[in-house]
């Protein structure tokens, strides 16, 4: 591939990317949206961020996509801490403490 | 209770975003690391992630580059993979569409995943916040993170090999967002558009373009939705 055309590539994308961007955030500006409209976007986080990652915990490109016993239980321990504790930096801390108490365990028997 | 400064939560913003640090860092590193291996040149790599500025959609990028695709097909999977952005767009209106239109402008470049997740937990926590004090703490939350992917970017690229694998860095991300996850499970209805998402987009993992996390995303937004409308209906009655 020619130079020039991974310059157009980079700023095609570059370009179309911020226009997704600032789409309903530029144009919607101040405007009210419809009660239904809002109730919907309420949910914008727990509908995307859970999608996400979910095939990242199952298939997780490190171990070529096989689902991998440390990995997923440092998942569970993150969502289950965070969600009992209300706290984000402790689901952190569970999370990175099973990964790598786990990954350590089977590096021992392995 | 006394009303903090925007100063206050632009500080506030910078610390939620330390631990996507270690997000960034490493995937940012990666990028560098296969961009160079790609043959990339420098300015090149260094241009994707400034004006580009999305890891995810970058990395998609660069695997149709090094296969030789057609131009439209790698401008439209970069495009595929970030159109949730348009849903952060959507969702940041009702909270900073007041705001001049320079900063909507400014807000809207960094505009990624860290700065919507860490603002949906801290918006809806504090919702007495000004126009002002929330565009604050999301400028806070890019701080760290921006300058931060670029540099790892270019430091991947003068390395040009891997993290070590024990350190299992691929692995920051999903704990990082995963952490997010557990407290803004506040309802029944937050709770079932989660598992609606996870569920879809596992289902719908095969659709090419990243389009079917978007499918498994509307379809978890309709769940959420309807379920607060049932309760909504059945507290009234």
């Amino acid at each position: 591939m020619s130079d020039a055309t991974i310059w157009i590539i980079i700023l095609a994308i570059g370009i179309g990317t911020f226009l997704l961007r600032f789409s309903f955030l530029g144009l919607l500006g101040g405007a009210d949206l419809p009660e239904w409209v809002l109730r919907h976007l309420r949910y914008t986080a727990v509908a995307v961020l859970p999608g996400l990652v979910a095939p990242l915990v199952l298939w997780p490109g490190a171990t070529g996509g096989d689902p991998d016993g440390p990995r997923f239980a440092a998942a569970v321990a993150t969502v289950v801490v965070g969600y009992f504790a209300r706290n984000v930096l402790a689901a952190i801390g569970a999370g990175a403490v099973t990964l790598y108490g786990l990954l350590w365990l089977t590096g021992l028997s392995g | 209770m006394a009303r903090s400064k925007p100063k206050n939560t632009y500080l506030m913003g910078i610390r939620d975003a330390l631990p996507f640090l270690l997000v960034a860092g490493p995937f940012g590193l990666l990028f560098g690391v296969v961009a160079a291996e790609s043959g990339l040149s420098v300015p090149q790599a260094m241009a994707f992630s400034t004006v580009v500025f999305a890891g995810a959609a970058q990395f998609a990028a660069l695997q149709l580059i090094m296969d030789n695709a057609p131009i439209l097909i790698v401008v439209a999977t970069a495009l595929a993979v970030n159109l949730r952005m348009a849903m952060y767009s959507a969702w940041l209106a009702p909270w900073l569409g007041a705001a001049p239109l320079w900063q909507r402008a400014l807000a809207a470049y960094v505009n990624v995943d860290q700065s919507f997740a860490c603002s949906a937990v801290r918006f809806e926590q504090y919702p007495q916040w000004t126009v002002a004090q929330r565009m604050a703490f999301f400028f806070g939350v890019v701080t760290p993170i921006a300058p931060g992917w670029v540099a790892m970017t270019a430091l991947g690229l003068w390395l040009g090999e891997g993290v070590p694998a024990w350190m299992a860095l691929d692995f920051a991300m999903p704990i990082c967002f995963l952490a997010l996850i557990g407290p803004m499970m506040r309802t029944a209805a937050h709770l079932a558009a989660g598992f609606t998402s996870v569920a879809l987009a596992l289902l719908l993992a095969g659709v090419p373009y990243n389009l079917g996390l978007l499918v498994a995303a509307l379809a978890a937004m309709a769940v959420g939705a309807r379920i607060e409308l049932w309760q909504a209906r059945r507290a009234a009655a």
